[in-house]
């Protein structure tokens, strides 16, 4: 079978988010649909999926046309999609969520579960896709959700499984096997379009490549000869710095020093347990792990964020293990949160109020009572001029900037005061490699003018590429204080998943 | 050594101090009535609690339980102490109050089966709702007019018609609610209150200037019998408390137990609470998500409509102004005390209409607590439950926003 879609146009007030698109995929084959954010992949799928209409083009099934009002018409057609943010009920079981519109039933439409079971067994053991049906979903990690949505897919017996950046949540042995299931897919006789904006993955499992650049087609590549730099040109409009170009690091004295912090939940569990480092000027220290081994928690307790249970941080030879957060702050600590839209933001608010948010009682702009706009506007200007913020007006709101100039508020926030460290957690998750390059420049820049610098993040070549000093933890301890210039991604990938490379070649 | 976490320490701890309370209202209040309370049990039977000695036996109890809970807690047993407690200090108060008489134990809780009716069947109606993903805070709104022209129609008609009214009524008032949150998408709270300030403006009106006139033509009427179900209200104690009822009472029984199995072992069940938890899971799979919720809401109103119609056709035989006082917010605070389960609810409305049988009960023994305060009682065993007992639940999380399916 043959999908089509041609020439495809879907305005929005203000915005032309498709813009005569047109692709085709098959089934047995992967499509690879790359594109920053906001260049209109998910819109382009939303159209394929009957979530929107498509105010030109049209939509053809091995060369006829159809029309989708509803996501109940493209499932009908053998359109399946796995949604970025999970489309699954946290409180219901997995048998429950994946026959959620195909119910089973028996006499007065009562539900018949063990039927439900049997058929989420039938698709899981089919395509080796191992579930729990009474498992309950918010009990699940994330990998094995998507596992769920993959079987709903095909319980829908879906022809075409459109997969909307599905690594972005994902572990890297979860990546792994999420290329497996890729592959079972295509050689069952389905078709998969693979939207993605990393490079390297879109190179490894696509058989062709289609790349959007703000709602166009910019072309097309075969993974078997275009390099990452090619699409990555293709993609953002120029060239673009892959690695992170810097120099040696010169560290001086300890900025940050951290002796013996442990975490502890309400519930009792220890989540960082008796983490000991420091970070020097002028160096940059990742902290490599699988998510939820403690990274989040040691980051928080560094900002202020959460009670330490025993330890300190000490910043610049002062105690600050318990400071509030803005004492923290004025004492020369910049944080960059993990949740952008949660905690670095507050989304509905203006660039303007979100870029002065650490510093609005500053006597700059605020005179004790009244807040000082003007002053602020002026600054907001300067900032969104000199972090290339794209924007046409900064006292419009947070939300309706794209993700990786959101973050690039953040980072113009935190990094444009006179700091001594920078706490950076998951600085480039989710954004387009163009805010990437950008995001990762700013932070070697302040290490080059003699700042500590903190990274935390879950995407190995990220830390890899821009620490100094590679910190792996695993569990709540760090487990390994290594080398990025000397040790492999291989060993820090055997120490995040908490074995010792020695160890392993020897077994 | 119990693995007990800091959260359960929490609970323990306050658990543990309610005792305490308890121990000095039975120590400081019921000691000091002499006498023996006579509990009618069934037309011939009763049994006597000495006032005094009861509570200073249970008094010393609880100071026994609070110890206990504030040293290192009951742990699984917690819960089941805490109900016998409770049950045993509801007992202490009763004999504290008929001290040295005696009354109907029997018919007060046949009253408070009753009275549960409207608190059931508003608390369906807002579970109905709120498990689509829909808050309705105007069942009060809904009973009260439902009541209002139930009462109407069967004064001039039949009771019957009259039930029929009162449904459609709660359906119209649910469609305004739908169509204002659904389609036009407002605060569901502010249509609530606009909605409940409406019902009782239109009543009042009706009240005054057709009903009071006219009272022998329009609002008067002979409400429904109780119906004794063979066999089983011959079951001593219990045959009377929940067979010897009005047809209203089975009712609501049949409602709690249809919607229970309705919502979850049925496709439309699974469907409602999907759109409640998280209607674009349901929506992306092709339920057509405000679709049901408009079902739901209107269901919701019909069967609100059926506990207004309660007030006159089942028990009062005509309408007064704000009769429903306040009983449609009851209902929504056993939505709460039942974690938006309809078993649990009914749980609750019987908690409520208890306090309310006990102030009517009590009002005829002079135990020097002024009338006033009675009548509040089943408010503040209301705020008492829900802050106390419930503590923190969990509302279905779509529950207030609209959905769109753009």
């Amino acid at each position: 079978m043959k999908f089509e879609l041609k020439g495809i146009t879907k305005r929005f007030p203000g915005v032309v988010a498709n813009d005569q698109v047109s692709l085709e995929v098959s089934t047995g084959e992967v499509l690879a649909l790359i594109g920053e954010n906001g260049a209109g992949k998910s819109t382009l799928m939303n159209v394929l999926y009957g979530i929107y209409r498509a105010d030109e083009g049209e939509i053809l099934i091995d060369g006829s046309p159809v029309s989708f009002s509803s996501p109940a018409d493209a499932i009908a057609a053998g359109i399946g999609m796995v949604h970025q943010h999970f489309m699954l009920v946290p409180v219901m079981t997995v048998a429950e969520n994946v026959v959620l519109g195909v119910e089973p039933t028996g006499r007065f439409g009562s539900l018949d579960i063990s039927e439900a079971r049997r058929m989420v067994r039938e698709v899981s053991d089919k395509y080796h896709l191992e579930l729990d049906p009474d498992a309950v979903i918010e009990d699940l990690p994330v990998g094995v959700r998507q596992r769920v949505e993959i079987v709903k897919v095909l319980l829908r017996d879906a022809k075409i499984v459109v997969f909307d950046e599905p690594t972005a949540v994902l572990t890297p042995s979860e990546i792994l096997e999420f290329f497996e299931i890729v592959k079972t897919l295509v050689s069952a006789g389905r078709g998969v379009i693979f939207i993605t904006h990393k490079l390297k993955e879109a190179l490894t499992i696509a058989d062709r490549i289609n790349v959007l650049r703000r709602g166009k087609v910019a072309g097309a590549a075969d993974p078997k000869h275009a390099t990452e730099a090619e699409i990555a040109e293709m993609m953002v409009g120029r060239a673009v710095q892959l690695v992170v170009d810097k120099s040696v690091a010169k560290p001086g004295e300890s900025v940050l020093r951290v002796a013996n912090l442990s975490v502890v939940e309400p519930d009792g569990r220890t989540v960082v347990d008796s983490v000991s480092f420091e970070v020097r000027a002028g160096e940059i220290v990742g902290v490599a792990g699988v998510q939820g081994n403690g990274q989040t928690e040691l980051v928080e307790a560094i900002a202020g964020l959460r009670r330490a249970a025993s330890g300190s941080v000490t910043l610049d030879g002062k105690e600050i293990t318990s400071y509030s957060p803005r004492e923290r702050h004025s004492a020369g600590m910049a944080h960059i949160p993990e949740d952008r839209q949660r905690q670095g933001l507050v989304v509905d608010q203006s660039i303007v109020e979100n870029l002065v948010l650490t510093r609005y009682h500053d006597d700059e702009f605020s005179s004790g009572f009244l807040m000082k706009w003007d002053a602020a506007e002026a600054k907001a200007k300067e900032l969104v001029a000199a972090y290339d913020i794209r924007t046409n007006d900064p006292t419009q709101s947070a939300s309706t900037l794209s993700g990786g100039n959101q973050q690039k508020v953040i980072v113009a926030r935190e990094l444009s005061r006179d700091i001594r460290l920078a706490v950076a957690s998951q600085p480039t998750r989710g954004i387009d490699v163009g805010s990437i390059e950008y995001i990762h420049a700013q932070m070697v820049k302040e290490r080059d003018a003699g700042t500590a610098v903190l990274v935390v993040s879950t995407e190995l070549d990220e830390v890899m590429s821009l620490s100094d000093r590679v910190l792996v933890m695993y569990r709540g301890k760090i487990v390994a204080d290594l080398d990025p210039k000397t040790v492999s991604h291989m060993d820090v990938g055997l120490y995040m998943a908490g074995s010792r490379p020695d160890e392993a070649r020897a077994s | 050594m119990m693995v007990v976490s800091a959260e359960q320490r929490k609970r323990a701890r306050s658990v543990g101090f309610a005792y305490l309370v308890l121990a000095v209202i039975c120590f400081g209040i019921f000691t000091r009535r002499a006498g023996s309370a006579g509990f009618k049990i069934s037309e011939t039977g009763q049994f006597s609690l000495p006032a005094q000695g009861f509570a200073w036996a249970l008094g010393i109890v609880l100071v026994a339980l609070a110890a206990a809970q504030l040293y290192r807690g009951l742990g699984k047993l917690s819960n089941i102490v805490l109900a016998l407690a409770t049950a045993a200090f509801f007992m202490s108060f009763l004999s504290w109050a008929a001290a040295g008489d005696s009354f109907s134990f029997v018919g007060m809780l046949q009253d408070t089966v009753s009275r549960s009716v409207p608190i059931t069947l508003g608390a369906i109606g807002g579970i109905l709702s709120e498990r689509s993903g829909v808050i309705n805070i105007s069942i009060e709104g809904m009973l009260l007019a439902a009541a209002c022209t139930s009462a109407i129609a069967a004064s001039l008609t039949n009771l019957w018609l009259g039930t029929l009214a009162g449904i459609l009524t709660g359906v119209a008032l649910a469609a305004v609610l739908a169509v204002l949150s659904i389609r036009y998408k407002v605060d569901q709270v502010i249509v609530g209150f606009a909605i409940n300030f409406f019902a009782l403006g239109i009543t009042s009106f009706i009240s005054f200037r057709v009903l009071v006139p006219n009272r022998d033509t329009m609002n008067n009427l002979l409400p429904v019998m109780p119906i004794e179900i063979p066999v089983l209200s011959d079951i001593p104690f219990f045959g009377q408390i929940f067979f010897v009822q009005t047809i209203f009472v089975y009712f609501s029984f049949a409602a709690v137990a249809l919607a229970t199995w309705g919502l979850y072992r049925t496709k439309w069940g699974l469907r409602t609470r999907a759109i409640g938890e998280y209607p674009k899971a349901a929506g992306t799979l092709g339920v057509d998500v405000n679709k049901l919720r408009y079902r739901n809401l209107l269901l919701a109103g019909a069967v609100a409509g059926v506990g207004g119609a309660w007030w006159p056709i089942g028990i009062v035989g005509r309408f007064d102004q704000n009769i429903t006082a306040g009983r449609g917010f009851i209902a929504l605070a056993a939505v709460i005390f039942g974690r938006w389960h309809p078993v649990g609810a009914l749980c609750g409305a019987l908690v409520f209409a208890l306090a309310e049988a006990v102030r009517l009960k009590i009002g005829n023994f002079d135990t020097g607590i002024p009338s006033e305060f009675l009548i509040m009682a089943p408010y503040v065993v209301t705020i008492i439950v829900v802050a106390g007992f419930i503590g923190a639940s969990r509302a279905p999380k779509a529950a207030g926003q609209p959905y769109d399916d753009q």
